[in-house]
């Protein structure tokens, strides 16, 4: 039987109809194309009426193909499946010309243009024709979620489904849960507390009956697909048995072993080998760095283990490894600081008193290592001036091109505590002012109304050399005063840099633990940047807060709140469709030989000794198909992407090509 | 070739994750870059049978462009290695052939990167450009390769040539 295409050829308003005729290949492939019953061209083939259209003439001219040449298929494809199955169709017997992305937006020579739409039609004509009903399968999803990251995002998006009544593992890298929100004093622009706001959330899930909180933990491994994720965690060993420790903070005060904090105190402040980051530390439960402690060192010292009143300090506790069955993953891992020391000429780590953001986030700290006093680097002395540098490896081709959208309302903050707290005056040296959230440009005003010194330019240098008098004994900062037209040279006491936020620094590696990737700047790349922002290209993985790109606390909040919704829906729906895309094996071609064996990465491909053949099993193949490139016999079939289906579209993409070779094969046109 | 110029035509085989979507981008970002190469979507780089660049050669392409994930990248794992073999046992064979080397060539492009997409189809567009049309297999021949050329060519590969037996 001869099959009946209809082809419809969108417009896209005028995306596509302003740089190809599509008239003109509507006609041409009603005309020339072989089984092509129905041609048309439509303003918006994705609208409802678009879509009513092919359902129309599928019902009327009995049409068994359609073939829709528009956006990519990552966009609609599904849509056009939908709207042929509801006209009865099976939803594989459609396929797509990505004629927008690929060619419309690309091109700008119109002629050329509608040329290669005429080919990329006649391509997905022709391997239309071969395509087979597909019958999709659906699995359960499993109700419990992994969430990586307990930093603010993660905690949402945790307390969300907990709360929902879904179970969840939490996996933390630190001892603690708080991520960066708990290194902080106050958030901007309400300048409420961090700590009041965040340690109650933070509490909850240490006490939800729904979460399992897994610290001083990290994924091992993922596997399994959407809905039935396998994941195996190890938990590193804490050296403190959790269900005899009560957390009373005895050992840490008597290790005698203190070491510079570079995590939580960003450098600035001490901690024991035995620690809690910070007071309100959720689990409780100090853990031992090994790395530091006396008695990993030389073998003597347990000091923690003599005075604990309750015995729990283990030294032969192991790493574990946990394994847990989960339906979907959250990705909340957050983000690192910009090496400041990567800009040389602005002195950080040869002068001084030169701070990063995080150093001066925790000095600002109540609970910090100085108390919340504003100290220079000696500990005692007040800056009577500081300068707050923006753009510190943001917004720079050097080193990052993105902004990293919180540090000029981070930098206001600190201008507004600086003067709250001392008598210093404050100078901001920003390229541009970015306060542009509810209530964020009221902050800004509020601080030009405080006396915060502006002084728009990209600073050029930070000296401690005195050039002219009044700069001895201070750190004079270089920059062009873009507002004065001049180049000025402002002594001051302290210079705090803002740096930038920038990707984890293992974020690519766990990228490809769980299958996705990540844009040029290192950010988890989401599926759709701005209808999609949460879920990525691997089903069943989310991604929420700054792991995703730069974003301050409401934001982070949002997304950790927005994927859990994404999770939710999965979970109440129960089930989720699996694309029938797989390979197959024909046994009566199979040879036996074993080669495709050892090419699967999902040791799908089984063989069976007794009948010599191999076979692949449905539930583990992910439908590559480099198993079917392999097969010397050809023997193996890949569902929706054979060979019969790519030659047939090699044979119309390339049927203007055939007059200039001397034969002629099987021409695609009539 | 309307207009007297040479205009190849070039197939690329497009993995669905990273290099279709880097075309995608190129597409949304709106960067320009020449119509001559013609998109096929595979589900990943390792799909792509030796046998399609050829077939895709015989059937009048000019140049043939693989294009995956960046190794270590790969969806499905570690398949685009596969695809890279491949590549390289294809590219050898077809220089055997007197195929010149630019008009097969191996991408990686990740879903961000556009522009690297739009680049190298601009480059590869210019390359064949200058080298002119394939018409292959009859300027094989031309070329004085011939049947005894290949006769050698298979001798010389034997081992490749044998498919395992049971």
């Amino acid at each position: 039987m001869k099959e009946k295409v209809g082809v419809y050829v969108c417009h896209c308003g005028s995306n596509i109809a302003g740089i190809v005729d599509v008239e003109e290949v509507a006609k041409w492939a009603g005309v020339n194309l072989e089984d092509v019953v129905v041609s048309k061209d439509y303003k918006f083939m994705c609208s409802s009426l678009g879509q009513e259209l092919i359902e129309e003439d599928i019902k009327k001219d009995g049409l068994t193909r359609i073939v829709v040449a528009a956006c990519s298929p990552h966009l609609h494809e599904r849509t056009f499946r939908r709207a042929a199955e509801t006209a009865g169709m099976n939803p594989y017997l459609t396929q797509m010309a990505n004629i927008r992305e690929h060619i419309s937006w690309t091109t700008k020579d119109k002629k050329a243009a509608t040329e290669k739409v005429k080919a990329m039609v006649a391509a997905a004509v022709e391997r239309v024709k071969l395509q087979e009903p597909l019958e999709p399968k659906f699995v359960d999803v499993n109700p419990n979620t992994l969430v990586i990251g307990g930093g603010i995002a993660g905690i949402q998006a945790s307390l969300e489904l907990a709360d929902a009544g879904y179970h969840v593992y939490l996996v933390e890298r630190e001892p603690s849960i708080g991520g960066h929100m708990a290194q902080f004093d106050k958030t901007f622009p309400t300048l409420d507390c961090s700590a009041c706001i965040l340690t109650p959330k933070m509490s909850d899930v240490g006490l939800h009956e729904n979460i399992t909180l897994m610290t001083w933990a990290e994924l091992e491994e993922l596997s399994g697909s959407v809905g039935n994720f396998k994941a195996k965690i190890r938990k590193r060993a804490k050296y403190v048995d959790e269900i005899l420790c009560t957390g009373c903070g005895i050992c840490i005060e008597k290790c005698p072993r203190k070491v510079v904090d570079n995590v939580f105190e960003a450098g600035i402040g001490v901690r024991k080998a035995i620690y809690v980051p910070f007071a309100q530390a959720v689990p409780k439960y100090p853990v031992i760095d090994t790395e530091t402690c006396i008695y990993f060192d030389t073998g003597k010292c347990k000091a923690c283990e003599k005075f604990c009143p309750t015995d729990a300090i283990v030294w032969d506790q192991k790493d574990e490894i946990v394994e847990v069955d989960v339906g979907n993953v959250i990705l909340a891992t957050g983000w690192d600081l910009f090496d400041c020391k990567r800009i040389p000429q602005y002195g950080y780590g040869r002068i001084a008193n030169v701070f990063t953001n995080l150093e001066f986030e925790r000095m600002c700290n109540a609970a910090g290592p100085t108390a919340g006093k504003i100290f220079m680097r000696d500990g005692v002395t007040e800056p009577k001036s500081i300068g707050i540098v923006h753009c510190v490896g943001s917004r720079d081709k050097n080193y990052n091109e993105y902004c990293s959208a919180v540090c000029c309302m981070a930098a206001l903050k600190f201008g507004h505590l600086v003067m709250e707290k001392t008598e210093a005056e404050v100078y901001s040296f920003y390229i541009d002012m970015r306060p542009n959230q509810k209530g964020y440009e009221e902050f800004y005003q509020r601080l030009l109304d405080e006396g915060m010194n502006f002084v728009r330019g990209k600073v050029a240098d930070i000296s401690d050399v005195p050039r002219l008098p009044g700069e001895e004994g201070k750190i004079v900062v270089q920059v062009q005063d873009t507002l004065l037209g001049k180049q000025r040279r402002i002594p001051l006491d302290a210079v705090v840099l803002m740096g930038a936020m920038e990707p984890r620094f293992d974020a690519k590696e766990l990228g490809l633990k769980v299958g996705i990737s990540c844009s040029m700047a290192g950010w988890f790349t989401e599926r759709h940047p701005k209808l999609d922002p949460v879920a990525t290209m691997t089903d069943g993985i989310f991604i929420a807060g700054a792991c995703q790109g730069p974003k301050d606390i409401p934001a982070a909040v949002a997304q950790g709140a927005a994927a859990s919704a994404r999770v939710q829906g999965m979970i109440a729906k129960g089930k989720v469709m699996i694309e029938p895309i797989v390979a197959t094996i024909r046994e009566e071609s199979c040879s036996g030989c074993r080669i495709c064996n050892n090419l699967c990465p999902y040791n799908a491909i089984d063989y069976l000794a007794e009948k010599e053949v191999s076979f692949i099993l449905h539930e583990l193949c992910k439908g590559c198909g480099t198993c079917v490139a392999a097969c010397p016999a050809g023997a193996i079939t890949g569902a929706h992407f054979n060979n019969a289906q790519i030659f047939a579209e090699l044979r119309g993409i390339l049927y203007d090509a055939m007059g200039e070779t001397e034969r002629v094969p099987e021409p695609a046109v009539k | 070739m309307s207009d007297g110029t040479f205009e190849p035509k070039i197939v690329g085989f497009l993995c669905n994750w990273c290099s279709y979507r880097a075309a995608d981008l190129a597409g949304s970002s709106r960067v320009k870059y020449p119509p001559n190469v013609r998109i096929i979507r595979v589900m990943c780089s390792g799909r792509v049978d030796p046998t399609f660049a050829l077939k895709a050669f015989e059937l009048g392409a000019d140049g043939v462009l693989l294009a995956g994930c960046h190794p270590g990248e790969c969806h499905y794992l570690e398949q685009n290695y596969k695809a890279m073999r491949r590549f390289s046992m294809l590219k050898h064979t077809l220089r055997a052939m007197k195929l010149e080397e630019e008009r097969f060539q191996l991408l990686w492009a990740s879903a961000a990167e556009g522009n690297r997409f739009a680049e190298h189809v601009a480059k590869m567009t210019d390359e064949i450009r200058k080298l002119g049309p394939l018409n292959w297999p009859r300027n094989w021949i031309e070329k004085g390769v011939g049947d005894k050329e290949i006769e050698k060519f298979l001798k010389e590969h034997e081992e490749a040539m044998e498919v395992p037996a049971r």
